[in-house]
């Protein structure tokens, strides 16, 4: 274990911990727009310096590892100065449109500019002037929102494999594109959807979640993903009775927060206008809405009709165990064991 | 038996001043003489003085003539060579005393100079190793490979040698961590992409002396325990590419790098990494990472190259001169290296020359001279006679010198305490016509134009402090911008990534220091005090010197000047949008500006 | 092998990915030409239905070359000898014969999996969905013994699970020949228990499968069928065998959250919940319990299904007073060993739990077989290669092999209804190669006619070098283009499962 002082407090921790991770254990907050703990750590965006006495400049706390003794100042005049200074550089080149942006009140930019008191950038000049990529139907990509943080690029090549995304150009040029900057699906993008996830800021934009709530008027319920056997983690938002949002459960065992298309995006199916929402039986060979009763009672009646062996069952590989269990239970108990379900296919 | 030996300069500034029309106009000549079997060319590496290029010395007298052309043989052929007279108009000429002189001895430019790093350059033909034994090199190799790799790293540390890449980093230390890293596998890289503009000692060095480098990186090999090299050297720099790849080659066949050196049981194996010109390559993560193929771009330390480099493995990284040093250390002895400079900088620095000053070129002097000996004797002091104004050291990371610290004494401490650097030793040299906000708005363009986009202090400080200082030599500047151009700068400076974007700030914290007038004057006045800035000109016509002739208000493009034709004309400075066209149109030089 | 991981299981196919970065080997055995094997050391590209001959060369190879574990085989299996013999003939050369694979890539695989320290096999419906697939999972599970691949960290034989809970409904009990935690229903322990626990008289004789029930209709043994949650109509193989059996079913009732082509078919349709809209639990392929919550009402008047359950079991005179899904729980996990230590309380403060979870104490089960198989010692099984049940002639010179797309799931129920989804991936494309289009004169996009011994589908083309020359590959996504009438419901005679991989078909250019 290695000790430290961090604002007159110390801590001990293990020895390749960071500064960071050792100021989480002590319950100090260090804003960050670029760490993410399951990638590789770059230091990029400088919003967690930190003063560390006897170190010549500031010290990106999220990648700078802990050594014996070291003391380290968090939210020192020097390093609130530069933190100000960040902040102050990447409003002056990202639109303040926070007003209709999807992302307020979920946006650590903003959350920053809040915390710090920065409200309009010292510097007017020139801005990025980017097309919207917006022709895919999962998410929009507005690369003037961007801070270049490389999340994204990171969580593309580090997670998902794919390797979509990477920057191009340099300096104040820099951006975030798919090859040739051509739309997204062009390119190797699978539409996972962990970009958007990682997403500090309001650059990357599911379209369905759009004009349907704040983030703190959504309610977020952990569930499990209705596609493959993984058994995803999934963080629905919901505003009303309506799902208006998905991403990764970071806290999930079998996923750690990653997700597929499918899972992020494809929850709508909810919401479809086709859905069952009354029990139909079929008279004089059309299947007419009926009620709960009429319907159970026909059943009741039909089993009862046949012997146990002649009735079969098929259960199911999308219902929850506690429903499997009461329909083999059901089937069984009237005498018949003919219950399958579509394991085999 | 050749009778003489004529070395041509053939580094990339005398080629580019005609040294190969030279050569080849030679050859012609000593046939026609029938001398070809007499006299011995030699196509040498730089010699430093390459505002007289190209350089042409003859041995055995030591006779140096400059600013020769392949129109100057046949008369230097016939009456030097055939008939032994001193072609006097090719000497060099002493610009105070205008005499002409014969040795290169002789001449100031040299004469101050303290040439061991560059002490084969523009001497022996660096695409011959043999010439580079006979001087003694890899001597120091064959100590090193009979010390213990302590012994070696020891040596190191005790000369006091600092890389001179930059920061002036202790290189015995730097190799002493490299050294208790524990691994299968370890690496030397040189760092061979100079960058800064203006700087080009490290491409002097492996023209002229390539084996010193190679050398320098097998020391550095056994004292860390490496037995594999990188150099990493910019595509720009064909010469130096195509003399390390014959030096490399020579070596092996030599035994001298590859397996088994000298039989000591050692191997070791150098191999060259073109990188494509990128300004932030030259910082040593962004190296390492351009050398694995990835993009390149900083990466945070710690962990250090020293523990964590090269695809994983603890890695020492060295730039070119810094290399070169190393085997006279191990030559000569720490204690004879450490002799040599000041108390915490020891030995000699190249130093690029450029700017308004007479001689232009590369000089190696001891740590620990004066500015004003190498502004001064070195380099003959300021163009045209004009004034001194400053020193541009260490190019874009570093800062301005004025007139009054011309008596600094040069060293890698004394630069960094008054907001310069050493850096890779660049001198722009600038006169009363330069103006510093000017220069740092140059500089700064640079570092923009450079920054790899990483991190967002110098992706996004350096583009705003740029806007400012463009804005400031427009005549737009306001006054607040002062106080945020300071701002701004400590605060890139203290949160950068890499040391490109915490020294970027440099060039405008020292002009801030020592000429916050002229920004004063840009902003209150709307005055450039050095008359550069075209947008704070006034221009007005001179009576005496107008003709009438019109042309003038032709020329203008606000109608801003009035006049009859052959009366003198005048310039109404309310509409004046200070184009300079009518400057540049008038025959007479009666358009002034104040 | 068999498993398109990237788009059927594209979490564990990044995580496939992420390992190969970090240094591990990747071995790909597809009939296809898959994202995975541009990652893949080495990729094993074997005509489609010869995997267990595959499989058999790879183990040959390994013995041959003596990498085999001795000393997990002599301590932890029993049968080596006889799978050792069996597999004798099936030399590399002899493989490449079978499998379309050269030998030295045979090889150069068996090197690889033996050469490591742990090894995982990785499979889904490629292997399984054969006339011959259980043995070829006996084979796969002789190769991980073979190698000592088994009871250790990041090794043994992973079936990926296709659905959300295709784990969870096996546990339990949503098979015909066993209750809960896999207990047989003729074993008389487990039968009297459960008559004991529901209170019921209970049969013991094993009931039908999925494709016995729809013969079984056809041929009259069954007169009642209750679909919940499942759409036969289009997963099925040979879809006009199962239209015909729901057609003549004299009550079918279906449960669903949409009208599916088999509810469309149906008596009763009763409206169920979808997972967004009930709490419960799923088992993933990991066999991981994780608990499922509500987020929002079902629309109208749909339930969930469990609701459904209870008031139909209470119609049918049987007193069930549930209160909940954890109540119901609570009774699976009394009733079944494996389940035991679970329970609502631990999954909300542990997240998840591995079954089998024998107690309250009990962390859960990160992988199976550690020291001791469940049956004691590792059986080896000998397998003998068998041609597909159909094979190509002159009529029909293709092979048709099915699966899925990174966009769409299963019978596309639920996707379909997705817009984005549905917007990016709207219409089928059978996969044809460059090879076949040239010679039948089709382009990118030309509508061709896929026809078998049991029907035809028109669809569009996708020319790509995705998969070899004579092999089709279409997904079942889609109820525009129903493959399955395509298929082959000739089932593996042991798992019942149709081949669902193979069948001969013949290509025409439309119009």
């Amino acid at each position: 274990m290695v000790s430290l002082t961090i604002n007159g407090q110390s801590v001990e921790v293990e020895p390749e911990a960071t500064i960071l991770q050792a100021a989480e254990k002590l319950g100090i907050f260090i804003p960050t727009f670029c760490y993410d703990p399951e990638l590789t750590l770059v230091g990029a965006c400088r919003m967690c310096v930190v003063e560390v006495e006897k170190a010549r400049a500031l010290m990106a706390s999220c990648c700078t590892p802990v050594m014996d003794g070291m003391v380290v100042h968090t939210e020192s005049e020097r390093v609130i100065a530069a933190r100000k200074e960040n902040l102050n550089l990447l409003i002056a080149n990202h639109p303040l449109d926070c007003l209709t942006c999807e992302k307020t009140g979920a946006c650590r930019l903003q959350d920053y500019c809040y915390q710090y008191g920065i409200s309009e950038s010292d510097y007017h000049g020139d801005k990025k002037d980017y097309e919207l990529d917006d022709t895919n139907p999962f998410f929009i990509r507005n690369m003037n929102k961007c801070i270049l943080c490389g999340l994204c690029v990171r969580t593309c090549h580090e997670i998902n494999g794919a390797g979509a995304v990477e920057f191009m150009n340099r300096g104040f040029d820099s951006k975030v594109t798919a090859a040739f900057d051509d739309p997204l699906e062009n390119s190797s993008c699978v539409f996972c959807g962990m970009c958007v996830d990682a997403c500090p800021v309001g650059a990357l934009t599911p379209k369905h979640g759009i004009g349907k709530g704040r983030p703190w008027e959504l309610k977020r319920v952990k569930t499990v993903c209705p596609y493959c056997g993984t058994g995803c983690g999934l963080e629905l938002y919901v505003k009303g009775n309506t799902v208006v949002g998905a991403k990764g459960d970071v806290t999930s065992p079998a996923s750690r927060g990653q997700t597929c298309v499918k899972g992020r995006f494809g929850f709508d199916f909810l919401q479809s206008p086709e859905r069952l929402k009354s029990p139909l039986i079929r008279k004089n060979g059309e299947l007419v809405e009926s009620s709960w009763d009429e319907a159970l009672d026909l059943i009741a009646k039909k089993f009862k009709e046949v012997k146990g062996t002649e009735l079969a069952g098929l259960a199911s590989a999308r219902v929850t165990n506690e429903e499997n269990y009461l329909f083999q239970k059901l089937l069984r108990s009237l005498g018949s064991n003919n219950v399958d379900h579509c394991a085999r296919l | 038996m050749y009778e003489k030996h004529i070395l041509i300069c053939a580094g990339t500034g005398c080629i580019s001043s005609g040294a190969l029309d030279v050569e080849e106009a030679l050859i012609e000549e000593l046939k026609k003489h029938n001398l070809q079997d007499k006299v011995r060319i030699i196509m040498s590496g730089c010699h430093g003085f390459c505002e007289k290029g190209p350089l042409f010395i003859v041995y055995p007298e030591d006779i140096f003539y400059c600013e020769v052309t392949a129109e100057d043989m046949p008369e230097l052929v016939e009456e030097y060579l055939v008939k032994g007279n001193i072609v006097e108009r090719l000497l060099y000429k002493d610009p105070t005393t205008d005499k002409r002189v014969i040795s290169h001895e002789e001449i100031p430019f040299y004469s101050k100079q303290m040439r061991l790093v560059l002490r084969n350059c523009g001497v022996i033909d660096p695409e011959n190793i043999d010439e580079y034994i006979i001087r003694g090199g890899y001597s120091g190799m064959k100590k090193a490979l009979e010390m213990e790799p302590i012994e070696v790293v020891n040596a190191v540390k005790s000369s006091g040698l600092r890389g001179r890449g930059g920061a002036g980093f202790p290189t015995g230390m730097k190799w002493e961590f490299a050294y208790r890293s524990q691994n299968d596998k370890k690496y030397m890289v040189c760092n061979a992409d100079e960058g800064d503009p203006g700087a080009f000692m490290d491409r002097s060095v492996l023209e002229g002396d390539p084996h010193a480098v190679l050398e320098g990186l097998v020391i550095g090999g056994r004292a860390i325990g490496s037995d594999e090299a990188y150099i990493y050297v910019r595509a720009e720099y064909p010469l130096a590419i195509k003399r390390l790849r014959t030096a490399i080659a020579q070596a092996e066949e030599y035994g001298l790098l590859g397996k088994n050196i000298f039989n000591s049981g050692i191997d070791f194996k150098i191999n060259i990494k073109e990188g494509a010109g990128a300004f932030v390559c030259g910082e040593e993560t962004a190296l390492l990472a351009s050398i694995e193929g990835e993009r390149g771009l900083p990466r945070p330390r710690p962990p250090f190259p020293a523990v964590k480099g090269l695809w994983g493995k603890p890695t020492c990284i060295n730039n070119v001169e810094t290399l070169a040093n190393v085997p006279l250390i191990l030559r000569k002895g720490a204690d004879w290296y450490s002799s040599i400079g000041t108390e915490g900088s020891k030995g000699t620095k190249i130093f690029a020359l450029t700017g308004k000053i007479n001689n232009t070129g590369l000089c190696e002097v001891p740590m620990g001279i004066s500015l004003r000996e190498i502004v001064y004797d070195i380099g003959g002091g300021i163009r045209n006679g004009k004034k001194y104004k400053a020193v541009q050291i260490g190019g874009p990371s570093g800062g301005c010198i004025p007139e009054e610290l011309l008596d600094l004494p040069i060293d890698f401490d004394s630069l960094t305490a008054k907001g310069a650097m050493m850096g890779s030793g660049g001198m722009v040299v600038m006169d009363e016509e330069t103006c510093m906000v000017d220069l740092a708005r140059y500089f700064l363009s640079f570092t923009q134009n450079e920054s790899c986009g990483k991190c967002t202090p110098c992706r996004e400080g350096t583009k705003r402090m740029l806007e400012i200082l463009l804005r400031i030599t427009q005549g737009k500047g306001e006054p607040e911008d002062i106080p945020r151009l300071e701002k701004l700068a400590v605060s890139v400076k203290d949160s950068s990534l890499c040391g490109l974007g915490q020294t970027a700030p440099n060039p405008v914290l020292t002009t801030l220091r020592y000429f916050r007038d002229e920004y004063e004057a840009h902003i209150f006045d709307r005055r450039c005090p050095a008359g550069q800035c075209k947008d704070l000109l006034t221009y007005y016509i001179d009576a005496e010197l107008c003709i009438g002739c019109r042309a003038c208000i032709k020329a203008c493009p606000a109608e801003a000047i009035t006049g009859e034709k052959k009366e003198p004309h005048v310039i109404d400075e309310a509409k004046c949008i200070s184009c300079g066209a009518c400057f540049d149109k008038c025959k007479k030089d009666a358009v002034k500006t104040k | 092998m068999g498993s398109n991981t990237t788009e059927t299981h594209p979490v564990l196919g990044y995580r496939m990915k992420m390992a190969k970065k970090k240094g591990a080997s990747l071995i790909v055995a597809d009939p296809r030409k898959i994202e995975l094997a541009d990652h893949a050391d080495v990729f094993l590209q074997l005509r489609p239905g010869t995997n267990e001959a595959l499989i058999n060369g790879i183990i040959n190879v390994i013995i041959e070359e003596r990498l085999s574990d001795d000393q997990f085989i002599a301590e932890r299996t029993e049968g080596y000898e006889e799978m050792a013999a069996a597999v004798k003939k099936y030399t590399p050369e002899y493989v490449e014969g079978i499998t379309g694979v050269a030998a030295g890539d045979i090889r150069k695989a068996a090197r690889l999996y033996a050469g490591a320290e742990s090894a995982g096999i990785y499979y889904t419906m490629g292997i399984t969905q054969h006339t011959n697939g259980t043995n070829t999972v006996m084979a796969i599970a002789n190769l991980a013994m073979v190698t000592g691949n088994m009871g250790k960290p990041s090794s043994g034989i992973n079936p990926l699970r296709g659905q959300n809970n295709v784990q969870g409904a096996c546990d339990m009990g949503g098979l015909p020949v066993v209750f809960t935690g896999y207990q047989r229903v003729d074993n008389e322990a487990a039968l009297s228990k459960f008559e004991k626990a529901w209170g019921v008289k209970l049969n013991s004789r094993p009931g039908l499968t999925v494709t016995e029930i729809m013969d079984g209709i056809l041929n009259g043994e069954i007169k009642a069928l209750y679909v919940m949650g499942e759409n036969p109509a289009l997963s099925d193989a040979n879809i006009h065998h199962v239209m015909e059996a729901l057609e003549k079913v004299e009550f079918l009732v279906v449960q669903d959250i949409f009208l599916t082509e088999t509810a469309a078919k149906a008596d009763v349709v009763l409206p169920a919940a979808a997972f967004a809209e009930k709490v419960g639990t799923f088992s993933n392929t990991e066999r991981r319990v994780q608990m499922v919550r509500k987020a929002v009402n079902a629309p109208g008047e749909a339930k969930a299904d469990w609701l459904i359950l209870q008031e139909l079991a209470n119609k049918l005179g049987m007193e069930w007073h549930y209160e909940g899904p954890d109540h119901i729980f609570q009774e699976i996990a009394q009733l079944t060993p494996a389940y035991a230590g679970i329970s609502y309380q631990r999954l909300e403060q542990e997240g998840g739990l591995q079954w089998p979870c024998p107690s309250a104490d009990h962390p859960g089960t990160l992988y199976l077989h550690e020291g001791q198989f469940s049956r004691g010692k590792g059986l080896f099984t000998p397998v003998e290669y068998l041609p597909p049940a159909e094979e190509t002639d002159q009529e029909y010179p293709l092979v048709l092999t099915t699966g899925r797309n990174l966009y769409h799931y299963h019978t596309g129920s639920m996707t379909r209804q997705s817009k984005p989804l549905n917007a990016f991936k709207p219409e089928e494309f059978a996969q044809i190669s460059r090879e076949d289009a040239d010679r039948l004169g089709i382009k990118n996009g030309d509508l061709v006619k896929v026809s078998s011994r049991r029907g035809e589908v028109e669809v569009k083309a996708d020319v790509t070098e995705v998969v070899p020359t004579g092999v089709i590959f279409m997904t079942f996504h889609y109820h525009e283009v129903p493959v399955n009438v395509l298929t082959n419901n000739q089932v593996d005679p042991i798992a019942k499962i149709p081949e669902l991989k193979v069948c001969a078909v013949k290509l025409e250019k439309v119009g």
